[in-house]
């Protein structure tokens, strides 16, 4: 798991520029390794979308990356900082090394085309030397991994239902074999069963090609069952990082614990819960010291002041808190 | 649901919606194609009590408050409302109905007018509804007890502000608030928290939980998150594609379901404790199908193409409700009298 495979560095996201600019994501360190599973859970607004699109590049304006950077490393290769590729290398880094399931991705497809003429397409335009059987193979390869019978090949997306758009569109994110799949809340829009085949279908795919995957949600019950670790984003920040059955099992951020604690359980006692008084915070008027500190029912004394940072709390944890920090910790 | 049979507000019986189909495909070549969006729905809401009903997108929940709500005609079947069949295409009738009985909509950021102030959508509901009062000072108040209900205080904070200057989860307890201006007896409240962030829901449900005992409100929590009708509502119902295949106490449907649908929404529901690799393997069923198209139903048992158990008799004859327990009916066959239980129950 020592093998990092994407590396954030310092990253900060800026929507316009100058004094009115909105950081959306601040500082932020954070490390894919080879072949995991990363869950990066945050409510709206925190900043976790906009981590994906900052880091590979896909800002629409007004965002801006306002420093840092990410080091991507292939497998044997000099690491490169995706943001310093020209346009033709970004050109090449996109799709072949990194591949993205949007938001409501199964609207994504082109509704006047055929799926094989969609598949077929991302193929060509990045590996202009094969040839067109040799693409439709692999196309009819993409339909069966993904589990869609390959004569939904010549079907149009309005044919199919929005679990198997979704499911097209996975197998699309996977035609040129990337290392590191990034996917922004994947089944929102699809019902828990869909959301389940899918999931437990990518989990499938990952073991058999082994690529990262960034799994983007806010739903953090689905994080604790199918990823390897979990980052939690709060206020553009990084909060808590930590494996999914630690952070599960016991939560170091108070935030995190009121994330789990929102959740009503399906199985096991029935409990009291509260969720998280007061609402996510304002972007453009962040409170002072810890970002969580106003709704936080532990804040004490420096949290108003002082910016906990995020330090080990055990070789695999991460925190920023005060209450996990050591007392000798000086900003 | 026998003994609060006497207390019941608001009642269902045969409740039927059927969208005629217009356009050709290749579905709907023949005349009269309709879309079965809602079929045969019996229930029935209680003083004081929540009754949710759980589905998935597309299985006519929403439609179902609807038809409940008088914003579209049925096609068949009665809603009764203190035991009088009522039927209102608007006008005064209508609004004497909605003054009982109030909807709640899933997304407060489009159920809010934008241009308007809180102050406006609130004294509008309570004019409209004749509880303004007949001076300032009695409308000021009613505004103030109206946001304190919903635990919006200070008031006067509040009401100058527009929609946008709210968060998600303020505008819904304004959209709350609007509909508690009409003193109604019924809530119908559709996914009123899937639009909110996750720390926040929590909060409008205990606050849905706390106004139904304050005012004893009978409510219709439309769903399609099964953990939290379990969590919030005493009742709990379960439709697949437009017809309710399980209903009964909330924790006995979540904790034993009956009906096999039932058992495969709450086994793909996520669940933290299968932290791990270990237990996908399991999972991972591959092709556990999709629900059926509307327009052409399946015969008999509408579950039957997914359902493990499914039998002969499934793909002819349509299930009626059998009783599993006192607390608990499934319309499955395999509850029939003397068939034994299938296996793999919990």
């Amino acid at each position: 798991m020592s093998d990092a495979v994407l590396e954030l560095k310092d990253l900060s996201v800026d929507y316009g520029v100058g004094e009115s600019a909105v950081h959306a994501v601040r500082n932020v360190d954070l490390t894919l390794h080879r072949g995991e599973v990363l869950g990066l859970a945050g409510e709206s607004g925190s900043g976790k979308s906009t981590l994906a699109y900052g880091m590979t590049r896909l800002l629409a304006p007004p965002g801006v990356v306002a420093g840092g950077s990410v080091l991507y490393n292939a497998a044997g290769e000099e690491p490169v900082d995706v943001l310093r590729l020209t346009d033709a290398e970004l050109r090449r880094f996109r799709w072949a090394q990194t591949a993205i399931v949007f938001q409501g991705a199964m609207n994504s497809l082109n509704p006047v085309h055929r799926i094989r003429t969609q598949l077929t397409d991302v193929i060509r335009a990045h590996e202009p030397d094969t040839r067109p059987a040799e693409r439709l193979d692999r196309a009819r390869e993409l339909m069966s991994l993904v589990g869609i019978p390959e004569d939904r090949l010549e079907s149009y997306p309005h044919q199919l239902s929005g679990g198997m758009r979704q499911r097209v569109m996975i197998g699309m994110a996977l035609a040129l074999r990337p290392q590191i799949v990034v996917m922004d809340e994947p089944t929102t829009a699809l019902d828990v069963v869909m959301q389940r085949q899918i999931l437990s279908r990518l989990v499938k795919l990952r073991e058999r090609f082994d690529f990262a995957v960034l799994f983007i949600t806010h739903d953090l019950s689905l994080l604790a069952e199918f990823s390897d670790r979990i980052a939690i984003m709060y206020g553009g920040r990084i909060v808590e990082s930590s494996p999914s059955a630690d952070l599960y099992r016991d939560p170091l951020h108070p935030y995190s614990r009121g994330l789990l604690g929102s959740f009503p359980a399906l199985r096991g006692a029935r409990r009291e819960l509260t969720g998280i008084p007061g609402s996510p915070p304002d972007l453009r008027a962040m409170p002072a010291g810890c970002t969580f500190h106003p709704r936080c029912p532990l804040a004490f004394d420096p949290c108003a002041r002082r910016r906990p940072p995020l330090a080990a709390t055990s070789p695999a944890r991460d925190v920023a808190c005060w209450l996990h920090a050591t007392p000798d910790t000086e900003d | 649901m026998a003994p609060e049979q006497t207390t019941a507000v608001l009642e269902a019986e045969g409740l039927t919606k059927h969208f005629p189909v217009r356009g050709a495909g290749r579905d709907v070549l023949r005349r009269g194609a309709a879309v079965h969006a809602v079929d045969d729905v019996a229930l029935s809401l209680h003083r004081g009590r929540v009754t949710a009903l759980v589905g998935e997108s597309g299985s006519g929940k929403s439609t179902v408050a609807r038809l409940l709500a008088q914003l579209q005609t049925r096609t068949g079947g009665a809603v009764r409302l203190h035991g009088k069949d009522v039927t209102v295409h608007g006008g005064r009738r209508f609004r004497a109905y909605c003054r009982s009985v109030q909807l709640i909509f899933q997304d407060p950021f489009a159920s809010l007018n934008p241009v308007h102030t809180v102050r406006y959508h609130l004294t509008r509901a309570l004019r409209v509804h004749g509880h303004a009062g007949r001076t300032a000072r009695e409308l000021e108040e009613a505004l103030t007890d109206l946001l304190g209900r919903v635990r919006l205080t200070p008031a006067e904070q509040y009401l100058a502000k527009f929609p946008h200057e709210l968060s998600g989860g303020q505008r819904q307890r304004v959209a709350i608030a609007r509909a508690l201006a009409a003193r109604p007896e019924v809530l119908l409240a559709d996914e009123p928290v899937s639009m909110l962030d996750v720390s926040i829901r929590l909060g409008v449900l205990n606050l849905l939980r706390d106004l139904k005992e304050q005012l004893s409100l009978a409510v219709l929590y439309i769903t399609h998150d099964i953990a939290s009708a379990r969590y919030f509502a005493d009742e709990t119902l379960v439709m697949y594609a437009g017809r309710l295949v399980e209903g009964g106490e909330s924790e006995t449907v979540t904790q034993s379901p009956a009906h096999p649908y039932t058992r495969l929404l709450i086994d793909s529901a996520p669940d933290p404790e299968r932290i791990g690799s270990a237990q996908r393997a399991e999972l991972d069923e591959d092709d556990l199908g999709e629900p059926p198209s509307l327009v052409t139903p399946p015969a008999g048992c509408r579950f039957h193409p997914r359902c493990p158990h499914a039998m002969e008799r499934c793909t002819t004859e349509l299930p009626p409700r059998f009783e599993v327990s006192g607390k608990q009916w499934a319309a499955c066959w395999l509850y029939d009298n003397g068939s034994p239980a299938p296996a793999g129950e919990s």
